[in-house]
């Protein structure tokens, strides 16, 4: 880090101060968004500056506040799922995952085993879709555009992936309990096959342009270490966990779904600084794609949902004959499927982190309480700790290799 | 699963006469302790070997009008080591307290915050205990089950003042909340409506 000419003192009224040649720069205090393309959204951060040496960072965060946890409280448990894309919105369908697997835990069902293997496949191809989004910004964040223009190519082909499956690019409501809305489309698994084929290609690309690049290491490297300790003590969890050298990982150490039965590694950084979390995202791509070359080889054939209407809707068709499919439809898409009492915190591995759901039911057909812990927020909350001591440029550097996302910190 | 069981022992002894009680339902071991002793405990659960909890995911509230100590506030811990989860709550009302755990452990300070701003309970000796998620200057608590989902107040831009103005809530239609419940099935073990008319009109402010 450069030395400083400028130190500190106490603040007085009146202008500015000279001391025998040195310019003697106050203490101030420094506004940073709410609209600022380096905030990646509504991040208002108070930086209290030592001239150039960010003493404390206090971010202010709720300016996307819609309070969907309330929202939810009055909505049945399928009119529920949707708010979840709306969280994580760089990576929708992963938030659903969890309030899924939460629901079909209180509910004692699981999904057929095509439709995990289609989970689990779409989860990963999020995760890419994520981790593309997040080391481009951070990118622009430090003055490279191009690596957006190429990257967004690629999360563009995936939010076709996700329009073909679900009929909606963005806000997919595709997971379900009990499975998922509906079967791939015919010639889906194809193309996706074709394009992880084609995925290295992008990949090195990407780090042809950033891995080796001068002023990228200059911006991150030893920016914005975070020990071990201070990772487990701010409770970090994703790949800002990893970065600082734990090897933890949900899809490993709780699998869910059809995890435990896929190969796949967990990259583990060293030095737990951006450029380590960068390297970090890039390795778990390639092992996204690993995982979804292994979903597309095993996945078996069958049903996509669980064969019970008092939770699954049924088929259109069955519909037009069949007068007790009618009223199971029109029963689950008035008043719902009931959920027995109960409670669970339920956990996944999202692109960003731990990703849980802590679902009260309490019998009837709408969630009592429905907290969700998104992992954003806690990195967010480490905002302080991490920038403390840096440049004001290097803070900017530090949030971009946090991987925040305002729609699921402030939910 | 014998690995909770173990857990479940080991919490047991950790914790002493701090425990209330303990729980298992889905693979999730549940404990209650005394409010008072929450510290204590958490620390216990974070420092001791046979538990080794190093990491606070989660802080939440929950509001149960119905109960004495209306408010249930829910740390979900995680052992690494041991690849455990156990979730420890402690009730507490309006006006009572809970000790804050963020000299245990540092992740607590932004959800004892989230909890404080949406529930209204206070933790004592919270360094920096503002609001967090609602808008400067925010009145009430919006996740208590006796506010309503809409809100008091709206916003809208004031061209004539120059700035934002805060309103009291027009509605062009009543909020409809259907009952889609049916009275001959589901509503047997679940008293929701003696909770609804317990709760206070939601006239006015709280």
């Amino acid at each position: 880090m450069s030395k400083i000419v400028a130190t500190a003192i106490e603040p007085e009224e009146g202008g500015e101060v000279t001391q025998k040649g040195n310019t003697v720069i106050r203490p101030f205090t420094m506004n940073f968004g709410p609209q600022h393309p380096a905030a990646h959204g509504v991040l208002r951060l108070i930086l209290e500056m030592d001239g150039e040496i960010v003493e404390r960072a206090d971010p202010h965060i709720g300016l996307l506040h819609r309070g969907t946890e309330k929202l939810i409280e009055y909505k049945t448990y399928l009119q529920a799922v949707p708010y979840f894309d709306r969280m994580d919105y760089i990576a929708p369908m992963a938030d659903e995952y969890s309030f899924v697997l939460a629901i079909e835990k209180l509910l004692g069902i699981q999904a057929p085993v095509r439709a995990q293997y289609i989970r689990v496949m779409f989860a990963e191809l999020t995760r890419i879709m994520n981790h593309i989004f997040n080391i481009t910004t951070m990118a622009i964040d430090l003055g490279a555009v191009t690596p957006s223009l190429w990257g967004f190519e690629e999360r563009e082909i995936i939010w076709e992936f996700y329009e073909r499956v679900s009929g909606a690019r963005m806000h997919a409501n595709y997971f379900r309990p009990g499975g998922v809305h509906q079967d791939l489309p015919d010639g889906l698994t194809d193309d996706i096959a074709a394009w992880i084929d084609r995925f290295p290609k992008f990949m090195s690309d990407i780090e042809g342009l950033l891995t080796d690049n001068r002023i990228i290491k200059q911006r991150t490297v030893d920016i914005g270490i975070v020990s071990r300790e201070q990772a487990l003590d701010w409770g970090f969890s994703g790949p800002m966990l990893r970065a600082s050298g734990v090897p933890w990982d949900l899809r490993k150490s709780q699998p869910y779904d059809v995890y435990d039965k896929l190969d796949f590694d967990i990259p583990v950084g060293k030095t737990g600084d951006c450029f380590a979390r960068y390297l970090l995202r890039l390795e778990e791509m390639r092992q996204s794609a690993k995982i979804i070359k292994q979903c597309l080889r095993d996945m078996p054939q069958g049903p996509v949902m669980i064969d019970d209407h008092k939770i699954a809707p049924p088929r259109r068709a069955d519909m037009k004959n069949s007068m007790e499919a009618l009223i199971h439809h029109f029963k689950l898409f008035t008043e719902g499927f009931h959920v027995p009492a109960g409670e669970t915190y339920t956990a996944t591995e999202s692109p960003k982190g731990e990703f849980a759901v802590y679902l009260v039911a309490d019998g009837t057909n709408k969630p009592y309480r429905c907290k969700v812990r998104s992992p954003c927020f806690v990195h967010l909350q480490g905002t302080d700790m991490m920038c403390k001591g840096y440049m004001l440029a290097d803070s900017v550097a530090i949030i971009g290799s946090m991987d925040i996302v305002f729609g699921e910190i402030d939910r | 699963m014998e690995d909770l069981d173990r857990l479940e022992s080991e919490v047991k002894r950790a914790l002493g006469n701090a425990l209330i009680d303990a729980t298992i339902a889905r693979g999730e071991l549940c404990v209650h302790v005394y409010r008072e002793r929450i510290v204590e405990c958490l620390t216990t659960l974070r420092d001791d070997p046979a538990l080794a909890m190093g990491q606070l995911m989660d802080v939440c509230g929950a509001d149960y009008p119905g109960r004495p100590e209306r408010f249930e506030v829910v740390y979900n811990l995680l052992s690494l080591r041991h690849n455990w989860r156990l979730r420890v709550k402690v009730g507490t009302d309006e006006k009572t307290p809970v000790p804050t755990v963020t000299g245990i452990y540092s992740s607590a300070g932004w959800f004892e915050r989230e909890c404080w701003d949406l529930f209204g309970v206070a933790f004592d000796g919270h360094p920096d205990l503002r609001r967090i998620l609602t808008d400067y200057g925010f009145e009430g608590h919006p996740l208590r089950k006796d506010f309503p989902l809409t809100g008091f107040v709206e916003v809208r831009y004031d061209y004539e003042q120059k700035r934002v103005v805060y309103e009291p809530v027009k509605l062009m239609q009543d909020y409809r909340s259907f009952d889609f419940l049916s009275p001959w099935e589901g509503m047997t073990d679940v008293n929701l409506r003696k909770i609804q008319e317990s709760l206070p009109k939601t006239e006015g402010k709280p």
